[in-house]
């Protein structure tokens, strides 16, 4: 027995220092406002955005309804994590990286540290070296610094830009949707970021358009005591499809660093969403000093019939996480999904779920949550299934796992679930396991070291979960949770 | 090519086996009977190096090597593989990557490179039929939802997919029905060679009728009382092992 704990322990233990290899800063001059909130900060930012009118209004009107939340009832409570209060004076609502010219830059007036910093993290920029077959938008603190493939998606008539320059060129579009599925007064970090946001990216899909390629987002936070508040809006129309990756990093640092971004998606009469992210941000170190608080509500609505949404995340970085991707199925016949999976190791804690509102008949949703545990990590899974009294025939299937590495660490589960009518069905299924010493025993035996009898044993765990994922993107999470992919065949 | 010697162990601070002696050669295949709580299985999981087990004494070599002295992936890479009695579930990890990783590890320990998946799925293909499965058996999560029969008959398939020098086989036989047991034994002999070695552990003659060995040694209460050939596994099948206790008791000086 102590043979087996102490391997498991040591695995656990490289599994929980992982080397985070993209917490590098990167120095550029920036045009960084001094840290605090007030109006002025607002007007500051949409002046610096050159808004329209419409855009400042909103601003100010979530910043009066959150400086009155601040006074009332504070943050949400209710999560099962724990953290300090946030200082929001302390924080820096805007960072940019200095440049030539404003306005939209092409690529060639990108300063190239700037293009540098996206390389080392993985996502060329630069024409020739572009991933194939995804376009990207790259944010970087407070502003996206650029987006490849936009001419060729805009032959199809798929806008993709940066959300600053979705408010310049198709402001139409953004009045019409932008808080129809988030409004500014749905939550704390949802209505602070409705007031600061900086940035993002936005994408439309146009009738009956099969985008061709991965939309991606990559954030990157870089600034000292900068929050990043981006905001991402994607609006399908009917019949329409497309697959949006988002994936994050940040330096290394011993003080928190405030994340919490909004994103809302529309998904029309039988268009399909398929939002995928890989969630890395700097998860503070072993004694839980630093990383970011990743505070963030993610919502979609399927507004027409037979729409389809589907989130998955694998959540592995981040101090505290706090998000629950969610679908509105307004639409009869609509579909939604939910496919999670959030590691905790060191002090990392995870309060991260999903809600299902069934509103439409039919409609019906699928929830497959793994939560993983090592070191001092705490993660609980919060859901939500609500089927209301018009929605009949609708179905949901919730499936909830938990694996404990080690014995100091936590797993918590709290679904929720109101059914309206008699016609509909919710199942939900619940586990909680342990990698036992007979199946290490096994794999050892059969010549498999404890490191990689581990992964095998976490990569099973988290295969329905992984399955969904874009090629690329599984690949990436299997690496970042320390885990080879399983071989091609089977 | 095994030598036990004096080998005691056990579990928990009890003692199971008691001065273990057993000699195995190239080319043979050993059965090791007994009574139920002989220390039989305790004998298989300590070759195989299972660490709930403590070794209080004795050695083991094994192809010159300390066995002992080697953590159970080491010795598994050296050649050493245990049929397991009760095969280990693993979910969401298929059988065929379960497997491809294994042998993966055996190549890389002889200095091979590993195989790509037409090659390793070639190799398999071949050993399915050994134990008459098909490839839909290499899809399914490693024994995962398996019949007794399924699970004893993977384990035999691993065995012959990672060809090993020496194999414990514990209590391969034991729930398996008449016709799996002439699937499993019948892919046992196929894979007996001048070269390799196979101890045999079981509580029932029945197997032997199929896999016929060259010795046959008697565990009683952690101790091997008996060696013979192949005629004392019938001759236990007759007369149980009420004899054995007897014998033992008649020889034992008292309070040993």
């Amino acid at each position: 027995m102590p043979t087996t704990m102490s391997t498991t322990a040591k695995t656990l233990e490289s599994l929980a220092n992982r080397e985070y290899k993209w917490g590098f800063v990167s120095d550029i001059e920036a045009d960084t406002l001094q840290p605090g909130l007030d109006e002025d900060v607002i007007r500051l930012i949409s002046a610096k955005k050159q808004e329209p009118e419409f855009m400042l209004e909103w601003r100010l009107r979530a910043y009066r309804h959150w400086v009155n939340m601040e006074r009332t009832a504070g943050a949400p409570k209710w999560a099962n994590v724990k953290h300090p209060p946030i200082d929001y004076q302390q924080i820096v609502y805007y960072s940019a990286p200095k440049r030539a010219s404003e306005g939209p830059a092409s690529l060639d007036q990108v300063d190239p540290r700037l293009l540098e910093t996206f390389e080392k993290l993985g996502i060329p920029l630069a024409e020739q070296k572009r991933l194939a077959g995804v376009a990207v938008d790259a944010v970087f603190d407070s502003v996206s610094v650029a987006t490849t493939f936009k001419e060729k998606l805009a032959e199809l008539g798929i806008i993709f830009c940066s959300f600053s320059e979705a408010v310049q060129s198709h402001p139409d579009l953004v009045q019409k949707y932008l808080g129809s599925v988030v409004p500014y007064t749905d939550n704390f970090y949802a209505t602070l970021n409705s007031a600061v946001f900086s940035d993002g990216s936005f994408c439309y899909i146009p009738k009956g358009v099969r985008c061709p390629m991965e939309l991606s987002t990559y954030f990157r936070i870089n600034t000292a005591g900068s929050g990043q508040f981006e905001r991402t809006l994607i609006v399908a129309e009917e019949g329409s499809y497309v697959s949006y990756l988002e994936g994050c990093t940040a330096p290394r640092r011993d003080e928190n660093q405030l994340h919490a971004a909004v994103v809302e998606l529309i998904a029309q009469e039988g268009a399909q969403i398929k939002y995928s992210t890989v969630q890395n941000w700097y998860a503070g170190d072993a004694e839980g000093r630093g990383g970011i608080f990743n505070f963030v509500t993610k919502r979609g609505k399927c507004a027409g019939r037979g729409a389809r949404i589907s989130w998955t995340q694998v959540e592995t970085g981040s101090a505290i996480t706090w998000k629950y991707p969610s679908v509105i199925l307004q639409g009869d016949d609509s579909v939604g999904e939910f496919y999670s999976v959030a590691l905790t190791a060191n002090r990392q804690q995870a309060d991260t779920g999903t809600k299902m509102i069934h509103i439409g008949t039919n409609t019906r949703s699928t929830i497959i949550s793994k939560g993983i545990s090592a070191g001092r990590g705490n993660n609980t899974y919060r859901g939500l299934v609500k089927i209301l009294p018009r929605a009949h025939h609708a179905r949901n299937y919730t499936q909830c796992d938990s694996l404990l590495l080690g014995d100091r660490c936590g797993a918590h589960t709290f679904p929720y679930i109101e059914v309206g009518n008699a016609s509909s069905v919710a199942e939900h299924e619940a586990s909680t396991s342990k990698i036992s010493d007979e199946q290490l025993f096994y794999c050892k035996q059969r010549g498999l070291s404890g490191d990689n009898a581990v992964s095998m044993i976490i990569n099973g765990f988290c295969k329905e979960v992984f399955k969904n994922l874009p090629m690329e993107f599984a690949v990436e999470a299997t690496k970042l949770l320390g885990v080879s992919l399983e071989g091609s065949i089977g | 090519m095994l030598s036990i010697r004096d080998l005691s162990a056990g579990v928990e601070g009890k003692t199971i086996l008691r001065r273990v002696n057993l000699e195995v050669r190239a080319g043979e295949v050993h059965a090791v009977m007994g009574p139920n709580g002989s220390g039989k299985s305790t004998l298989a999981q300590v070759l195989a190096g299972h660490p709930a087990y403590t070794v209080t004494g004795g050695q083991v070599r094994y192809l010159g090597q300390d066995l002992l002295a080697m953590p159970a992936e080491e010795r598994a890479r050296a050649g050493v593989f245990l049929a397991f009695q009760y095969p280990v579930e693993i979910a969401g990890v298929s059988n065929a990557s379960f497997l491809n990783a294994a042998v993966n590890e055996l190549r890389a320990r002889q200095g091979h490179p590993e195989l790509d998946a037409m090659e390793f799925l070639g190799l398999v293909d071949e050993r399915l039929k050994l134990v008459e499965m098909d490839r839909s058996f290499l899809s399914r999560p490693v024994n995962e939802g398996f019949s007794g029969g399924e699970k004893k008959r993977n384990e035999i398939l691993q065995m012959a997919v990672l060809e090993p020098k020496f194999a414990i086989l514990d209590e391969t036989d034991s729930g398996l029905d008449i016709d799996a047991l002439k699937v499993v034994a019948q892919g046992v002999n196929r894979l007996r060679r001048p070269d390799n070695a196979i101890i045999l552990v079981t509580h029932y003659q029945r197997i032997l009728q199929y896999i016929e060995p060259d010795h046959v040694h008697v565990l009683f209460d952690g101790r091997i009382v008996k060696s013979a050939g192949k005629e004392l596994a019938l001759e236990l099948e007759r007369k149980g092992y009420d004899w054995i206790r007897e014998e033992v008791a008649a020889t034992q000086p008292t309070g040993a």
